[in-house]
């Protein structure tokens, strides 16, 4: 007899929805995280008194609308803001609006408005194709499963339907890089360097790093699984893991928190639960981890615990990030040259052109500092004044890049980091600098060790096509079972991946009932 | 001298100016990149002075591996398939290992040294595998190859012969223990292994020592018939003595490149060195669903008739082949002719007539010989000697 049929590490959106999903199915679940508050990468938090940032991940596109309405999130009490433009500033404040299909500003001429039109008609075809796939367990080729081959042939049927041209172009881009695809398409610089920045949030690549293509058709999914446009979340990032929290505990689902997992505990050939910091022992008959498959494997499980091939595999994930983020305690509403006060409230980026990413990218590969970044902003104030002190703002920006831990250690790589993002930011909004009351910077070490993502990878691990799918984390720990009996993932490192989507979450629990394992 | 790269060039193990001053023939072979004997004198001879009196035959080139460190035990747990525990110190174990697929990647022997010190002798260079394998556990890995040589001394008066050489008491010595020896002020390890189904020894000394080691041996053993022998007789032995050998009767796992050329140990007749009661090994998974979902192929020994070697010969059953042989020889001390053969499934259970289709030629002229055959459940070879302690006299 054990405590609880499943135990799920991590109260992240994924493990909360998981959890969920298992508990409606009328499943004993416990829910553990090291964290006070639930949420993990949906989190808000008060940087300096008054002012609550949302402090991992700030935009919510993707998030799965059959999760919210299964686990009926609105009426739980999520409310999200207005769909979003992206305007992306430029140098001489003339700067590019992207609102849906439409791209207006900094001189784009009518060839490159029609050819964005052309572009967004084509990512939406492929976007929707890998829908298919993202919302089903990832099939394995060479099974002979009906499960599998019913997937395979729902996909085999939507490659036909994209017809021959398109069915092409995706085979001749799927592998390649985003630099590339923007030049074939456009000839408007900001465009393709705006296009290009959705392709490498969160990641460890540049434009011109294979794989962007597919990591940028990854968040093109949003369109079909959230259907919201570029939001944010009413209360900060953290009222989503508040409402994923508290839907899971109507379900009937326990959730501990503060309380963090130390080891993943194996009884003879399979695993039986899990040991908390406190000492505590938590019996189950699945233990379901949210977390990072590096964390999972070597840190929480052991390599060695595992047989040695699949300890080899789990070495071999790549797991690294060269994103930052800034937090801003404004005393007044910042001014953007060239943007009205009601412009703030959309999304705002800087990123005046491809090359200038690649050249941010390269001193982080030899783990310096660059004088070069990208800017993806949100003043959530614009649109939420009550996540600050009345008439004060709070700015929040996603940064690239990075490096993990610099050669000079980070003592004296954050003021010097800070005072440069700040510069940069000053030339787009004269007089920022004298707003600012507080101010924080977390690098990649940090999400590590605030939000136990390892490399401080957002994904929990790249988006690469050889870490996606039925490879996602890698072979043999794939379909959100691993090698290891007893064990599951239902986390980003698991497929579909990373981003605020919910579905690893939910097939995870889906795959997992259907294989009777908690039974 | 050129001054061409010496890279790529054949080694010579540490016994190579003895080796090379007594290979009469000159008959050489490249085992695992070094220069080694294929035969001495005759090959014939050479295989009788192994049953009848002393055959010598230079182990060097076989890798040894030093496993230490506080978790040297449980690490040789998870690599191989059997119980590593009960191998107490100064013991021997044969052994198998498998990759996650439960496919077998070598063979070999594992030396326990001391509370967690153990050495593996393998037939494969398996550095990276062993590397791999380190991950999560604290122990060191030192490949010893070059430290270590070692000559087989096996046969009826191995112990006579060792004795004289200094080994007191050698005859006590169980089989597949080991025993701590000085010679020439060096330490000597001797244990009680052997490829050759007789009574048998194998003898480990540094390098510098490797020259008086041969030299004595020689020396001490002239009156009881000691010879060296080449590859080719120690072959003949092994087959007699049902011992198999990788890259001849199975491929390692790591160095196919064909899918399903790999082989289980249930497909190799190597079951009984699976422990299924640990928790956990390299291959216990996927060894688990084969135990219950039936394997591909099973080993078959196989008595052929006549005295045509049934080598890479082909194995019906009736009209249909349902194998392949992968080691064949007429066995002179048995007076058999046997062949190891890879058979599917259902066939070659011990019992099965089987027919091999042998292709042999005389001066030009091809005949084909379809020889019944029929598969036996133990080695052709038996000698008491090999299991008895003390080891006895001649």
């Amino acid at each position: 007899m054990t405590d609880y049929d499943a135990v799920i590490i991590g109260a992240g959106h994924n493990g909360l929805v998981c959890a969920s999903y298992l508990a409606k199915a009328g499943k004993q679940v416990l829910v553990v995280d090291g964290r006070n508050e639930p949420g993990g990468c949906a989190s808000t938090r008060e940087f300096t008194p008054g002012f609550n940032v949302s402090d991992c991940a700030q935009w919510l596109s993707q998030f799965d609308q059959s999760i919210v309405k299964d686990l009926d999130l609105k009426g739980a009490g999520l409310r999200l803001g207005k769909a979003k433009a992206t305007i992306s500033l430029q140098p001489d404040s003339d700067h590019l609006i992207l609102d849906g299909d439409h791209v207006t500003g900094a001189g784009i001429d009518a060839v490159d408005q029609a050819a964005y039109r052309d572009f967004r008609k084509m990512v939406r075809s492929f976007a929707k194709l890998m829908t298919t796939l993202y919302r089903s367990r990832p099939p394995k080729l060479v099974e002979q499963n009906w499960t599998d081959r019913l997937t395979l042939m729902k996909l085999g049927l939507h490659l036909k339907l994209l017809g021959r041209e398109r069915l092409r172009d995706l085979m001749r881009i799927v592998m390649i890089n985003i630099y590339d695809v923007m030049n074939e398409h456009f000839t408007h610089t900001a465009l393709k360097s705006t296009i290009a920045l959705e392709a490498v949030t969160g990641t460890n690549m540049g434009p011109r790093s294979p794989n962007t293509v597919y990591s940028y058709l990854h968040r093109a999914t949003g369109e079909h699984l959230g259907q919201t446009g570029t939001t944010q979340v009413i209360g900060g990032m953290g009222a989503l893991g508040k409402t994923l929290a508290s839907a899971a505990e109507k379900q009937g689902a326990t959730l501990k928190l503060g309380a963090a997992v130390t080891a993943i505990v194996k009884t003879d050939d399979r695993v039986s639960g899990v040991k908390l910091a406190s000492g505590e022992s938590i019996s189950a008959k699945v233990v379901i981890s949210s977390a990072d498959p590096t964390t999972t494997f070597r840190d929480l499980l052991g390599y060695h615990q595992m047989e040695a091939g699949m300890a080899k595999r789990a070495e071999h994930y790549r797991s690294r990030s060269g994103t930052a983020k800034l937090h801003l305690a404004l005393s007044a509403l910042p001014t953007f040259s060239g943007l009205s006060d009601a412009q703030l409230a959309e999304r705002l980026v800087i990123t005046p052109s491809m090359d200038n990413m690649e050249r941010a990218l390269n001193p982080m590969k030899y783990r310096e500092l660059s004088d070069l970044h990208t800017f993806d902003i949100s003043i959530p104030t614009a649109e939420d004044p009550e996540l600050a002190p009345a008439g004060q703002h709070i700015l929040t920006a996603i940064v690239h890049y990075v490096p993990f831990s610099p050669d000079i250690g980070w003592e004296t790589g954050r003021p010097q980091l800070m005072s440069q993002l700040l510069s940069e930011l000053e030339s787009y909004a004269p007089g920022i600098g004298s707003l600012v009351t507080a101010s924080e910077l977390v690098v990649p070490s940090d999400f590590e060790a605030s939000h136990g993502m390892t490399g401080g990878s957002w994904h929990h691990g790249e988006l690469s096509i050889d870490q996606a799918l039925m490879m996602r984390p890698f072979p043999g720990s794939t379909q959100y079972a691993t090698a290891v009996d007893g064990l599951y993932l239902c986390g980003a490192g698991a497929h579909p991946g990373g981003g605020l989507q919910g579905l690893p979450g939910r097939n995870a629990a889906k795959e997992i009932l259907k294989r009777g394992a908690l039974s | 001298m050129s001054d061409i790269s010496r890279d790529t060039m054949l080694l010579t193990t540490p016994f190579h100016s003895r080796v090379e001053a007594m290979c009469d023939l000159n008959d050489w072979g490249n085992w695992m990149g070094y220069t080694t004997p294929n035969a001495y004198f005759d090959v014939e001879l050479e295989y009788f002075a192994v049953r009848s009196t002393t055959g010598v035959f230079d182990l060097s080139p076989m890798n040894k591996y030093r496993v230490t460190g506080p978790d040297a035990q449980r690490y040789l747990d998870r690599l191989i398939t059997r119980d590593v525990s009960k191998i107490g110190i100064d013991r021997v174990g044969y052994a198998i290992w498998c990759d996650d697929n439960g496919q077998i990647m070598d063979d070999g022997t594992i030396f326990r040294l001391g509370e967690q010190d153990y050495r593996i002798c393998s037939y494969q260079r398996a550095d990276d595998w062993l590397a791999w394998n380190k991950l999560g556990f604290d122990v060191t890995i030192d490949n010893e190859s070059e430290a270590v040589a070692g000559l087989a001394v096996q046969g009826p008066t191995s112990c006579t012969v060792l004795t004289l050489l200094g080994c007191t008491d050698l005859n006590q010595l169980k089989p597949f223990g080991i025993a701590h020896y000085t010679f020439e002020g060096q330490p000597m390890m001797v244990s009680r292994t052997g490829f050759t189904g007789d009574l048998g020894y194998e003898v480990w000394v540094p390098p510098e020592t490797a020259e008086a080691l041969w030299d004595q041996l020689f020396d001490r053993g002239h009156d009881y018939l000691i010879k060296p022998i080449g590859s080719y007789a120690l072959e003949l032995a092994r087959i007699e003595a049902g011992f198999l050998q990788a890259n001849v009767d199975f491929m390692p796992a790591e160095e196919v490149v064909r899918v399903g050329r790999t082989r289980s140990p249930f497909e190799l007749g190597l079951g009984w060195l699976v422990d299924f009661s640990k928790p956990l090994f390299n291959g216990r998974a996927a060894l688990l669903k084969e135990q219950a979902n039936g394997s591909r192929y099973r080993f078959a020994m196989l008595d052929v008739e006549g005295n045509k070697p049934a080598e890479h010969s082909f194995i019906l059953k009736g009209d249909k082949q349902v194998g392949t042989v992968t080691s064949a020889a007429w066995c002179p001390t048995a007076k058999a002719n046997i062949a190891y053969a890879q058979i599917e499934m259902p066939h070659g259970a011990v019992g099965d007539e089987l027919v091999a289709e042998i292709y042999y030629q005389r001066e030009l002229h091809w005949t084909r010989l379809l020889a019944p055959c029929k598969v036996i459940d133990a080695p052709i070879f038996k000698s008491p000697k090999r299991w008895q302690t003390p080891a006895p006299p001649h």
